[in-house]
Parts: structure tokens; C-alpha cells; sequence
């Protein structure tokens, strides 16, 4: 049993983790300025597939990437715009994204790449590149500087400068402000639609950069349907970590240790019988992880106090 | 405009839009957008096959439709339909093929074994949201995963007949068949797999109308979904009503398992859903959570659902995909309501991206 707990394990947990942190600090963007937002999933597969598309036709994974953030954008634009301009209920319309997305990806590769759903493989030097690329010659053969990707250490990065701005800028206390309380954010002055949109497109880059780390960073094309439930993982890891973003990036770092064991435990831990696990009881173990952990925590979790209350100024009193 | 009548425009409207939208992804992608939607819809209409395959689609998506129904009355969202249905299919099997010498009870307790793991499947979420509040659309998502991971599994490694390729059980007893309805109406075929769970789900959508709007149990759940507080106040246990919907909801999925496994395959065949849970939100949102609408929509995706094959074949870009971007569309037009309470009257059909309504209020 012990044998699992290698370093390739830890690096694995890093790898699988930053999607997620990227995904759940999107949200926590949306959220935190009292919009919910359940179209994460959509919008990593919006994300993933336009930067593999891109990608392929650019040669850079970094336009794939800028790209990837625009379709992001995009695809929030009209969550946005459902929920905030016309007031829909947003657990439905987040819903209706991510059906359209397991639809939507497909039909555009069959007519760009004539694929059923997949987008051409991407050679190696054209992904998003390891740490390692930009280390000086000596140093780039470490593990530490193979195996963890640029995006992991800028996921981090942006977790950290989120934390700042939320807390220590104006943009930040007024994101805040609108999800809390906008009627008094109003009368303050406060343009509650546009800090909300802010919100919720701001979601839209940051989960489409995760889905794009997912097709052309951590894999080489874009498969159908390929984010497999981390953009729910990720809303999951948002509530653990109690819509705070150094405590959700910790929530994310332990999903994608669950994640990390369904790679490394096959073959490796063994029933006390000596025989192999079936593999399907190590797949389910995130999702087990994610149901625990909401049930645990939820009730010790308090969501901004105007989340998904759609804010209709001829009703303030 | 009068109620009633508005309330249905709004499904329509939402169609159409879903179908003007698409229209011009059709139009991008490099096909005409008249072709393919003659392609998608006239195939439905023959006889016997294309009424015989519609209906024969749409069973599965009342069953799910109305789950999610059912689920949307008391205010929960179950996307987890679809390990729901995975879960009693994969029961309705086990039954089957362990049950022999029931005789002919097999086929009711198939049945019953069907429903039941369905309404256990979604109670379990139930019972996690009502204990400890967690969301139910998330644990429901998850609930798939592990259904889907749980029932291939104990398929590969127990019911499998060895040395099978494919990832299917062994065939269930006879007795556990549910006959085709080509054996009692007269011009209908018997390759058409159109099966009694037809009728079941026909059934199922006069009686789900009675429990909820004729029954106090049924009137108890709408409370809570309607006004949780106020129901609790009334002396409704919200709680209670929480597990019951869902369990209520899950059984309904499950009877997809009838359908699959009782009436048309005869034994599970891993992965057979396409993707009937999640189609079924879409049923349900369309058909505004009521079994008569549950029944149109669901008819109208079967629709789409056989279209697809010919629009795949016979056009140059589209893929069947289309249909499940048409559904998603249908739901988020029918999730913006409100963007069709000021322009109704004039009947101005925009879709929901293009913002600039200046100018029209909100109606209370």
C-alpha cells in the first residue's frame, strides 16, 4: 500500500489539480458576485477544444490558449446575459451549457477535421511546455522542473493575485459587495450588473484556460466529453473551500489527489488477496471523495449571501 | 394574453428560436440549414417504421422526463437520471438472469427491481441534500460516475458470458420478456422494437398527473417546491418530501430499464443510454414539468433523436451532434423566460444572446 505514495504521486496530484484550481477560481469569480455557475463543465470544453483546434492551425500553444480564453469569454457572455439581463434561473441555464457543449464541440471538429469529435494530435513542441523550457541548461533535467507544468505554477499565481484582489482592491471589495448585499451596493453607487458580468466572463477565461491546460497541456488533442465532471469537481472544491481562493486551490490540490490515485494505484496497491483492484472501483474514488466532502463540509460553508438571487432593481425596496 | 395560452407559446417560441439558432450554426458549418432540418424531421413520420422508431425513442425520454418532472415539483434539479436508469437497468438484468424459476412472476419483479434501485440510486442524494443540505446537482453528477463505473464492473467481472467481446450480460430468462407491440396491433411489424413500455410510460404520465395534482402526497410535494418555508409551516416535512421526490424521480428513470433491458434488448448491454438522462432535463424544462408536456417533448426529441441518423448521412458537415445542440438550446431559451414576456405580443423571435430589449420592463 505504501508503495503508492511515490513522488510521481505528488507531481500527478499537481498535474491533475490545476485544471481544477483554474476551473474553481472561475467560479469563485462568478460566485462571489452572487451569480452561480454551473456551465464550469461547459466552458472547460469550450475552452479545451478551441485551443486544440486553434493550436493545431496556429502552431503556439499560447494563441491556442489566448484563444481558448476568448471562446470562454464567449460562452459566459451568453450565461450571462440569460442570468443577469434576463433573469433566469442559473442552475437551469448553467445546465443548458453543458448539454450544448457535448453536443457543440463535436459538430465543429466533424467540420473543421472531418473527426467524430476528436481534434488532430498536436506534437509535442507545440503544447503548453514544463517548467523545465525556461530552466537554464544545468537545471532542466530536475524532476521538479520536468514534471510540473508552466500552468500549474501560473494557476497558483493567479490564486494567489485573486486572493489580493479580492481583499485588498476596490474591484475586489465591490465583486464582493454585489453578492452579498446589492441592494446596499446600489445605493452606494455600485453598478451591480456590471460587476456581475465581470464576474461571471471572468469565469469564463479562467475555466476555459483550465480546459485548454486539459487538450493542450496535459493530453495532445481534444477528445469528446474529455473534462469528465472536474468542472463539478471543481464547483465541489469552490464550496470546500469555502469561496475563499487559498483554501479552494488547497480543496483542488485534494481532489487531484484523488484523481492522482486512480493513475497510480492500479497494479501498484493490491487486495490483501494479492489480486488487482478492478480498476472501475479506483476510477470512482474522486467522485466518492467529492460526495464526502460536500456532505462534511457544506454545512460549515457560508455562500456569498445574495448567490443566485437574480438582482431586479424595481424590486428593492 | 391569457394564461394558459402563454404558457404553452413559451415552449413553442422557445423551439423555434432553439431552431433558428441552430439554423445558423448549420449555415456556418457549411450546409443549408433547409436540407438538414427536412432531413431531421420528415424521417419520423412514416409508417410503420419511422412512427414505430420514434415512439420507440421517445419511451425512454418519457420515463426520464418525467423523473426530472417530478424531481423540478419539489424544487430539486436530477441530473443524475442517467446513472439512475444505468443502475435498475443493470437490476432489471441481475433479476432476470438469476430469477428463472419465478416463472411468471420474473417479469413484474424485473420490474420491480427496476424501480426500485432507480429510487435508491436518487434517494441516496436525496438523503445527503435533506441531512446535510449538499447540493444535489453535484452529488447526482457524481452518483453517474459511480454508477456507470459500478455497473461495468460487475458486468465485466461476474455476468459477462465469457469469452464475449462485447461488454454485455448473459440473455435474461423468457419469462422476463416484455413483448413488442407488434404482436397485438395489426400493420406494425414485429422487427420494430417499439415495446409494452410504451404503454407502461403512457400509464406513468397519467399517473404522476393524479399523484401530484389529485393526491395530497402530490400536493404536499409541489408545496415544498413551490414555497419550502411556508410548506414546513403548514406542517410539511420538507426533509421528508426531499427523499421522497427523489426517490419518486429515481424510480421513474428506472423504468427506462424496463424498457431497454425487459423490452428490447433482453439482457444489459453496457453504455446503451444515449443520453437519455440528460435529454430528459430538457424534456422535462420543455414540457414545463407537466407528464402532457413531458409526453410532447418527449415525442419532439424522439423526433430530432431519429432525424439524426439521416442528417449524418446525408449531409456534408452536420453530424448528429446537432441534435443534442438543438436540446441544449431548446433549454436555454426555455430557461430565459423572461426574455419573451415583453415582446410577446409583437411575436419577435430573438435569441437570447442578442442582448438590447431597451426599454422594456420587467413585468412583476
Amino acid at each position: 500500500m505504501a508503495d503508492v505514495f511515490t513522488l510521481s504521486l505528488v507531481f500527478s496530484s499537481i498535474r491533475l489539480a490545476t485544471p481544477l484550481v483554474l476551473a474553481a477560481l472561475g467560479g469563485l469569480y462568478s460566485e462571489r458576485s452572487g451569480v452561480i455557475n454551473i456551465a464550469l463543465e461547459g466552458l472547460m470544453l469550450a475552452g479545451a477544444f478551441t485551443a486544440a483546434a486553434i493550436t493545431h492551425f496556429a502552431g503556439s500553444p499560447w494563441i491556442g490558449l489566448l484563444a481558448a480564453m476568448a471562446a470562454g469569454v464567449a460562452v459566459a457572455s451568453i450565461h450571462a446575459v440569460v442570468c443577469i439581463r434576463f433573469k433566469a434561473d442559473q442552475v437551469v441555464a448553467g445546465t443548458a451549457i453543458n448539454i450544448m457543449f457535448l453536443g457543440l464541440p463535436a459538430v465543429l471538429s466533424a467540420a473543421l477535421f472531418l473527426s467524430s469529435g476528436s481534434t488532430p494530435q498536436i506534437p509535442k513542441e507545440q503544447l503548453l511546455p514544463a517548467l523545465a523550457a525556461y530552466a537554464p541548461g544545468g537545471l532542466a533535467s530536475l524532476r521538479l522542473l520536468t514534471d510540473v507544468s508552466v500552468m500549474s505554477v501560473l494557476a497558483v499565481i493567479l490564486g494567489l493575485v485573486t486572493h489580493y484582489v479580492l481583499r485588498h482592491t476596490p474591484f475586489g471589495l465591490r465583486l464582493r459587495a454585489v453578492g452579498e448585499n446589492p441592494e446596499a451596493a446600489d445605493a452606494a453607487g455600485v453598478r451591480v450588473t456590471r460587476f456581475r458580468y465581470a464576474g461571471v466572463l471572468l469565469s469564463g477565461a479562467f475555466a476555459a484556460a483550465g480546459g485548454a491546460y486539459l487538450s493542450i497541456g496535459q493530453a495532445s488533442l481534444f477528445t469528446r466529453n474529455m473534462s469528465a465532471g472536474r468542472g463539478f469537481i471543481a464547483l465541489a472544491a469552490l464550496i470546500f473551500g469555502k469561496w475563499r481562493p487559498v483554501q479552494t486551490m488547497l480543496a483542488c490540490l485534494l481532489f487531484g489527489f484523488a484523481e492522482a490515485l486512480t493513475i497510480q494505484m492500479p497494479g501498484v496497491v493490491k487486495l490483501p488477496s494479492g489480486e488487482d483492484i478492478p480498476v472501475q472501483f479506483i476510477q470512482m474514488i474522486p467522485y466518492i471523495v467529492t460526495m464526502v466532502v460536500l456532505a462534511g463540509f457544506i454545512g460549515q460553508s457560508r455562500a456569498p449571501k445574495a448567490l443566485g438571487i437574480p438582482y431586479d432593481k424595481e424590486q428593492r425596496v | 394574453m391569457k394564461a394558459p395560452l402563454r404558457e404553452l407559446l413559451f415552449p413553442v417560441v422557445a423551439v423555434l428560436a432553439a431552431f433558428f439558432v441552430g439554423g445558423i450554426i448549420v449555415l456556418l458549418i457549411g450546409d443549408n440549414p433547409i436540407e438538414t432540418y427536412r432531413l431531421l424531421i420528415g424521417s419520423a413520420f412514416s409508417w410503420p417504421d419511422g412512427v414505430g422508431y420514434t415512439l420507440f425513442y421517445a419511451t425512454p425520454l418519457i420515463f426520464t422526463g418525467l423523473a426530472v418532472a417530478v424531481a423540478f415539483r419539489c424544487g430539486l434539479l436530477n441530473i443524475g437520471a442517467e446513472g439512475q436508469l444505468y443502475v435498475a437497468a443493470f437490476a432489471a438484468a441481475w433479476v432476470g438472469i438469476k430469477g428463472g424459476g419465478a416463472g411468471i412472476f420474473l417479469l413484474p419483479l424485473c420490474c420491480v427491481a427496476a424501480v426500485a434501485a432507480g429510487a435508491i440510486w436518487a434517494g441516496i442524494p436525496g438523503l445527503l441534500k435533506a441531512r446535510f443540505g449538499s447540493h444535489e446537482v453535484i452529488n447526482t453528477i457524481m452518483m453517474n460516475f459511480i454508477a456507470v463505473a459500478l455497473v461495468s464492473y460487475f458486468t465485466q467481472y461476474h455476468y459477462k458470458i465469457p469469452g464475449d467481446p462485447i461488454l454485455q450480460t448473459a440473455p435474461i430468462d423468457p419469462h422476463g420478456h416484455l413483448a413488442r407491440l407488434g404482436a397485438i396491433i395489426p400493420g406494425l411489424p414485429q422487427r420494430i422494437p417499439l415495446n409494452f413500455a410504451f404503454v407502461l410510460a403512457l400509464v406513468a404520465c397519467g399517473v404522476v398527473y393524479v399523484f401530484l395534482w389529485k393526491t395530497s402526497w402530490g400536493y404536499e410535494l409541489r408545496a415544498t417546491g413551490s414555497n419550502p418555508l411556508a410548506a414546513e409551516y403548514g406542517g410539511v416535512s420538507v426533509r421528508r418530501q426531499v427523499v421522497l421526490a427523489m426517490a419518486i424521480s429515481g424510480g421513474l428513470a428506472g423504468m427506462v430499464g424496463i424498457h431497454e433491458v425487459l423490452g428490447y434488448r433482453h439482457r444489459y448491454y453496457d453504455g446503451f443510454s444515449d443520453n437519455y438522462g440528460f435529454t430528459g432535463i430538457a424534456v422535462a424544462l420543455l414540457g414545463r414539468n407537466h407528464p402532457a408536456g413531458v409526453l410532447a417533448a418527449a415525442v419532439l426529441f424522439a423526433i430530432l433523436q431519429r432525424g439524426g441518423v439521416p442528417v449524418d448521412a446525408f449531409t456534408q458537415h452536420v453530424s448528429k451532434d446537432i441534435v443534442q445542440i438543438l436540446q441544449g438550446l431548446v433549454i436555454l431559451f426555455v430557461a430565459a423566460e423572461a426574455l419573451f414576456r415583453g415582446p410577446l405580443a409583437r411575436k419577435r423571435v430573438k435569441p437570447a444572446v442578442a442582448s438590447g430589449m431597451s426599454g422594456t420592463v420587467a413585468e412583476p
